[in-house]
This record gives structure tokens, C-alpha cells and sequence, in this order.
């Protein structure tokens, strides 16, 4: 019974990790390649972490959960670094299949940006 | 109490992160980790500002249950989307009118955009007002920002702003 | 049923692996390549996983966790220096 629900997620988290990776390669624009690896790939091994705690508490005899450290860290981590990836896209003006927003003006988006007039 | 404890729910979360980190539950632990978890607050005091306040619980974990459902959801449907190939997106930039006001709301609607179905939040306004976020794949745009707003923003904002108000 | 499902999802993993590492190659933009990199921590700690799993032992759990917290600060860092030509102000 275990067996069956360990494969199961195994088999789950590795196809959206590499369903993540084939949307990284796949699609045109940076903007839309940011979607895959966030979400897909996120949850792929978010799947197999909890599978691995699965795995070493039921052959240990004990409760193994320091996997959802990792789980926990990833899914909080995800977002930021796409935010921050999708706001350095947008500063370089990226290439995007989606009209691009207007930029805040011409002045700096980012207010700490002023501090370093010499950039 | 405030001098003794200065964030309860730092000390409370750092607790679990020991145990979590070592691994097993025993009382040595638990004392060790007690005591790092009230040691550290002191330390990088200078790092939080401001208290966190959670005005309703339950709220709270109606919002991560959502949330958990939602992430699921949204990563199927990001996975059907890139396996039915990059000529049928329809990828937009939408404008989001924020109406949260402190950091901490702001930051968690911004993460709960990114983690949820077919959105990622790319740029918050120097004012604070608009979060710009790009989505795969929509039809209707002002459909899905009314949902973010209703669905995310509102239990957000009672969580954590709510409180402001009144008192 | 074990022995079966973990080499596929290695073979998936590393797929996965080498899907990245395309786009690290191909980039065309520098977001693009920071990206790529950050998926390929992400597979990474997958292969680790799977890696503990089969082989039974506990050990690649901190190895996992290490790569996740570098992964995220290398790519934040790599962020910054796109968005101000400076990590450190």
C-alpha cells in the first residue's frame, strides 16, 4: 500500500520537474518561461520531498520530516526569485511576446535606486 | 512581557525549524531549541521593525488551505499549458490596484500570485498602489484581477490590516 | 514497484537536467541564463532526493538543503547585479 503511494509520488514529482524544464526550453518569451520552473517544478520536487520523508519514515521506524524543511523553503523561495527575475527582465526590457507595461516614468522604479547616482 | 519576549511568533517558528532541523523530538532539544529561539530575536532584533499581528486565526488557515489547493491547481494547469505548446498562450501583463498597505500583506499577495495558477507577479510600483503581474494565459483580464482581488487580496487584508483600522 | 518507478524518474529528472542546460547554453538574454540556473539547483536537489531514496540512506538530505539555500542566494544575487550593476550598496 505504501509502495503503491510512494511510487505515485515519485512518478508525480518527477514528471512536473521535468514538465517544468520542457516549458523552460519549449516556450518563446522569458516571460512565459518564467511560469514553468516556478510552479511546475516547484511542486515536482515538493512531491518527491514528501516522498522521501514517506520513504525514511516507514522504513526507520520513526518520523522523518525534516524533508519538509526543504519543501517549505523551496515553495517559499520560488516566487521571490521569480519576482525578482521577471522585475530584472523588465528593467533590461526583455524581449516579450506580451505587450510590455509602461515603465513608471522615466524615473527609477526602484525609490533606493536614487541613493547611487553614479550607476 | 514584551522586554522578556520581544516576537513570540519568531521564537515560536525558530523553535520548530530546530526540531524540524535535527530531526527527532526529545527534551534536550526542545530546551536547546527554546533557548535559540529566545536568544535570536534579541540578536536581529534590529532587522523587524514592526510586531506581526494576526488579528484571525482561522482566517489564517482557511487562507493556507486555499492556498495549498491552489498551488496544485495552478501547477496542472501551468502543465497542461506547456504541453499543449507555445503557439495557443495568450500571455498578457495585467495591473493589479493594491489595496493592502503594509509590507508584510503586500509581500505575501505578491508570493501567493506567483505560486497560483497561470500568474507571476514582476513589479510593484514605486508607490506602493499597483502590482504588475504577467499571466500565461487568459482571456479576460479584468475577470482575473477581480479574482486575485477577491480571492487572495480580501482574506489578506482581514488577516493582517484589519486591526489598523479599529484601533 | 519501487525498483521500477526510480529509474524512470531518474531518466525524467535528467531530461530535465539537460532541458536546462540548453537553455543555460542558449540563453538568449541574461534573465534567461539566471533562469536556467535556478531550474538546474531546483533538478538538482530532485536527483538528490531520488538519489537518498534509492539508495536508502539519509545522508544527501543535507546536501539538498545546502544547494537550496546557495541556489536562492546566488540567483537573488545574480538579480540585484542585473537590476543595479551592484550586489552590495
Amino acid at each position: 500500500m505504501i509502495d503503491i503511494l510512494l511510487s505515485l509520488l515519485i512518478l508525480t514529482g518527477a514528471i512536473f520537474t521535468f514538465i517544468g524544464s520542457l516549458g523552460l526550453a519549449r516556450l518563446r518569451d522569458f516571460y512565459t518561461r518564467l511560469h514553468g520552473p516556478t510552479k511546475a517544478t516547484t511542486l515536482g520536487v515538493g512531491c518527491l520531498l514528501i516522498a522521501s520523508a514517506l520513504y525514511f519514515s516507514v522504513r526507520d521506524e520513526g518520523v522523518s520530516v525534516h524533508e519538509v524543511l526543504v519543501t517549505l523553503f523551496l515553495f517559499i523561495t520560488a516566487p521571490v526569485s521569480a519576482h525578482l527575475l521577471a522585475k530584472a527582465a523588465l528593467h533590461l526590457k526583455v524581449r516579450s511576446l506580451a505587450p510590455t507595461p509602461a515603465p513608471d516614468s522615466e524615473a527609477p522604479s526602484d525609490p533606493d535606486f536614487q541613493r547611487n547616482p553614479a550607476d | 512581557m514584551r522586554r522578556l519576549l520581544p516576537h513570540p511568533l519568531l521564537t515560536l517558528t525558530l523553535v520548530i525549524l530546530w526540531l524540524l532541523l535535527v530531526n527527532q523530538l526529545s527534551a534536550g532539544h526542545l530546551v536547546l531549541g527554546a533557548l535559540l529561539g529566545w536568544l535570536i530575536p534579541f540578536v536581529t532584533s534590529p532587522f523587524w521593525p514592526e510586531q506581526i499581528r494576526i488579528r484571525h486565526p482561522l482566517t489564517l488557515l482557511h487562507y493556507l488551505g486555499i492556498l495549498i489547493l491552489d498551488i496544485v491547481r495552478g501547477s496542472f494547469h501551468v502543465a497542461r499549458l506547456i504541453l499543449r505548446g507555445p503557439a495557443r498562450l495568450r500571455p498578457v501583463f495585467v495591473e493589479v490596484p493594491l489595496a493592502l498597505k503594509t509590507d508584510l500583506a503586500i509581500s505575501l499577495l505578491a508570493n501567493t500570485i506567483s505560486l497560483t495558477p497561470g500568474t507571476v507577479s514582476a513589479h510593484l510600483s514605486a508607490d506602493k498602489r499597483t502590482l504588475i503581474v504577467h499571466t500565461l494565459d487568459t482571456g479576460d483580464a479584468e475577470a482575473l484581477v477581480a479574482e486575485i482581488k477577491q480571492r487572495y487580496e480580501v482574506p489578506l487584508k482581514k488577516i493582517f490590516e484589519e486591526a489598523d483600522e479599529s484601533c | 514497484m519501487l525498483s521500477t518507478v526510480i529509474p524512470i524518474a531518474y531518466a525524467l529528472v535528467s531530461l530535465a537536467l539537460v532541458l536546462s542546460f540548453w537553455r543555460l547554453l542558449r540563453g538568449p538574454d541574461a534573465p534567461d541564463r539566471i533562469l536556467a540556473l535556478d531550474t538546474l539547483y531546483v533538478n538538482t536537489i530532485a536527483l538528490l532526493v531520488l538519489l537518498g531514496i534509492h539508495l536508502g540512506s539519509a545522508i544527501y538530505f543535507e546536501a539538498a538543503l545546502l544547494i537550496a539555500m546557495m541556489g536562492f542566494v546566488g540567483t537573488v544575487a545574480l538579480c540585484k547585479y542585473l537590476l543595479r550593476g551592484d550586489i552590495i550598496e
